[in-house]
């Protein structure tokens, strides 16, 4: 593989092919490039301020820095907010409202912060039953029990028939981040390990499997859970840890592909030793998609100094949520920004940002 | 996965192409018909691993990239209608065509559906009584048979508010126009695996022996595709030409005689004209005069279609295996599967997307094969 700028792009200026949408697609919700370009052309110029810049999961706030500098021995907390929008509400392994409560603790949780407290907003539909509505929050609140924090604010706004799909629920949560610990997108290093934590696209095909139109019948559930005591388990026995994240919407190679960028390096995968379960790798087969772009809401990804990283599985996989945890590649000088994949038959290919949706195939 | 891992084998794969690397002397240009089988060559780095004698081209079997531009503009107008619910596999929504996608179209009001068999398609019509159903049957023979199920259905159960957009392709007269091309430089073909599943290969046999060309039927796992290059290769260094069938697990000589049977129950042959290459005699389907009433051509007429294709785009010299998506000037630059210029840029299975999915636009190719060097009459 040799110099990328051969092929006539120079990609250290990589051109992002800008959109020539003037109205908001589907593809704009994919996690991927077009979400991406809805953040740099939308949202980035609108709020500019340098913790936003940072665009990861979560944003960390240093209190003494915005209180004069007065407020010593204050801890640097994590703010994040997610919004959830599925259908159906309630499937295999989970509900909209377990999700919504996972999705917040997950990406204060992988930024290393213990979650402590959420927000919820609920946007209603008219005629959607009372009960469905009971249903979800009981949900919300065992997953709030499991996961260690306390639902403490909400709000709730319901729009007319047809204006809305039953439920959409917003929340965000405060974590506290521990003294000392950093973990940054910027601090990977060519040479460190990258690990996930278990088979990748549980959730994503789950939904598929019950969604109008498409039902199949598989045994899969939603892989949806709390990270915060795998992550601290990892943290303690690992504190070298540089990076992790939840590689929800646009999957794995999504992560992966923003990582490789933000930090200026480049990322080798071993396809044979990427953990996806049969069922999953059978369901992508039959709608033509790539498990590596499919969504998880209870997997992590971390990257991790050599050395460290059998240690580091050993953990992962002595722990409930991360028993099929796996070292599936390194992070390499060469091909900065670029994520290759060396194939089961051995070919490479690159992994890129998804572009839009990935639409099934016709045959 | 069972079924499925065995044909991914690593070692019996490195073996294949070992076996292929000892019995290939000078070089050879393959085509390989299928977009699947294109997918399959990107995903895995087939063609890394196989001699640098042997190229690889990428026919035009991707239904999506040869749909006439005319059809998708017919498609946009037909979908625009306020009556209709506009019903389509999932890669068509994204080809462009003169008034923009599908996709923009849903997102600017119109009812458009991604379905994942035509039968869904006809329960849409039996729901909504009040409106029209209209399914886009594009595809080659492959699709032919559920397509040509949707409208039996439909006339069956008596709906009178279903209709299919036909724009079906036929593999084997698309072969001999490649081969009648001037400057053709495919000397062998991976035949379309599933194609031969529904219709069989006998109509293959007069195609290999009136131009000398060997047609191997091949599957579409990396294994399939390694030893239908072997077998190919074979052929080709002792000088036959014959169809032989790599797919046998799927392939039967005479394909599925109920298929058969429901495909010419619906549907007659007809010319058709295909993206990128033009009219090719006798190369298509349409539907039969007793089942025109479920002709969206004939219910919704759409007049005033004018086309225009890019400039740019070199996508119908890449169908006929003339050139490789990268060398397009504006392969990964103005065309890309956001801004697609050309329809093998918008298909996962079209040889430009594929290219791009898996990087190639990324990564320094040889664009040294601009020039056909060898013309197909060189080894007559």
């Amino acid at each position: 593989m040799s110099d990328p700028s051969v092929a006539g792009i120079d990609w250290s200026s990589c051109p992002t092919p800008k959109s020539n949408y003037d109205r908001i697609l589907l593809g704009h919700g994919s996690g991927g490039r077009l979400t991406n370009e809805l953040i740099e052309r939308v949202f980035v110029p609108a709020f500019d301020n340098p913790i936003l810049a940072a665009l990861e999961d979560q944003a960390t706030l240093n209190l003494a820095a915005t209180n004069g500098g007065a407020a010593g021995g204050l801890p640097r907390l994590a703010f994040t907010t997610d919004a959830f929008v599925v259908q159906p509400l309630f499937f295999p392994g989970g509900d909209i409202g377990r999700l919504a409560v996972h999705g917040t603790v997950n990406d204060l949780a992988v930024g290393g912060a213990l979650p402590q407290f959420l927000s919820a907003a609920f946007i209603l539909e008219e005629g959607l039953p009372i009960d469905d509505l009971k249903r979800i929050a009981a949900s919300m609140r065992a997953a709030c029990d499991e996961a260690g924090v306390q639902l403490v604010t909400g709000d709730t706004k319901v729009v007319d028939r047809g204006k809305g799909d039953q439920v959409f629920i917003t929340t965000a949560g405060i974590g506290i981040v521990p003294p000392g610990r950093n973990l940054s997108i910027r601090s990977v290093r060519p040479g460190d390990k990258i690990l996930v934590s278990g088979t990748l696209g549980d959730h994503g095909i789950t939904i598929m499997s019950v969604r109008e139109g498409i039902e199949f019948e598989t045994a899969l559930e939603s892989d949806t859970a709390p990270l915060t005591s795998l992550v601290q388990a990892m943290l303690a026995a690992c504190p070298a840890i540089r990076w992790m994240r939840d590689p929800t919407r646009g999957g794995l190679a999504s992560a992966l592909n923003e990582m490789a960028s933000a930090a200026g390096v480049g990322v080798e995968l071993v396809e044979s030793t990427i953990p996806v379960r049969n069922e999953v790798h059978a369901a992508c087969e039959m709608l033509g998609l790539d498990a590596l772009y499919v969504a998880n809401e209870g997997k992590l990804v971390a990257v991790v100094p050599a050395d460290d990283s059998e240690k580091l599985l050993g953990t992962m996989r002595a722990h409930p949520l991360g028993q099929n945890a796996a070292i599936i590649g390194t992070v390499v000088d060469e091909h900065p920004r670029m994520v290759l994949l060396r194939s089961l038959v051995g070919g490479e290919r690159v992994v890129t940002m998804l572009a839009g949706e990935q639409l099934p195939r016709i045959c | 996965m069972k079924y499925l891992d065995e044909y991914r084998d690593p070692v019996a794969a490195r073996k294949l192409a070992d076996t292929i690397a000892r019995t290939v002397t000078r070089p050879w240009t393959i085509m390989e018909i299928c977009g699947g089988q294109t997918h399959t060559i990107v995903k895995y780095g087939i063609d890394e691993i196989l001699p640098s004698q042997i190229e690889l081209v990428h026919g035009p079997g991707c239904p999506v990239c040869v749909t006439p531009l005319e059809m998708i503009d017919r498609a946009h107008a037909i979908a625009s209608r306020r009556d209709v619910i506009f019903c389509s596999f999932g890669d068509m929504l994204r080809v462009p065509g003169s008034r923009g996608d599908l996709l923009q179209l849903k997102s600017e009001g119109a009812d458009v559906r991604v379905v994942y068999s035509p039968l869904d398609a006809v329960k849409v019509a039996a729901d909504n009584p009040g409106r029209k159903a209209v399914f886009f049957a594009i595809g080659f023979e492959t699709t032919a048979p559920p397509n040509a199920m949707a409208v039996w259905m439909a006339r069956k159960r008596g709906l009178k508010n279903f209709s299919v957009l036909v724009s079906h392709v036929t593999v084997p007269n698309a072969i001999t126009a490649i081969l009648d091309a001037p400057g053709n430089r495919v000397q062998g073909f991976l035949g379309p695996g599933h194609v031969c599943t529904v219709v069989g290969y006998d109509e293959y046999e007069p195609i290999a022996s009136q131009y000398h060309v060997p047609i191997v039927i091949t599957g579409f796992e990396p294994l399939d595709m390694l030893e239908g290059v072997l077998w190919t290769v074979r052929q080709l260094e002792s000088g036959r030409a014959e169809v032989e069938n790599q797919y046998g697990r799927a392939v039967q000589r005479n394909g599925n005689a109920q298929s058969r049977q429901l495909i010419d129950e619906v549907f007659e042959v007809c010319d058709r004209k295909w993206r990128g290459v033009g009219t090719i005699p006798q190369s298509g389907y349409r539907l039969r005069d007793a089942y025109r009433d479920y002709d969206a051509e004939k219910i919704f007429a759409v007049e005033d279609i004018c086309t225009q294709e890019s400039t740019v785009c070199i996508s119908g010299e890449i169908l006929r295996g003339l050139k490789k998506p990268h060398h397009c000037p504006a392969f990964g630059k103005q065309c890309t599967p956001q801004t697609p210029l050309g329809a093998t840029m918008v298909s996962a299975e079209g040889a430009c997307a594929a290219y791009f999915h898996y990087g190639r636009h990324l990564v320094s190719l040889d664009v040294s094969t601009d020039t056909p060097s060898l013309a197909a009459g060189d080894r007559r």
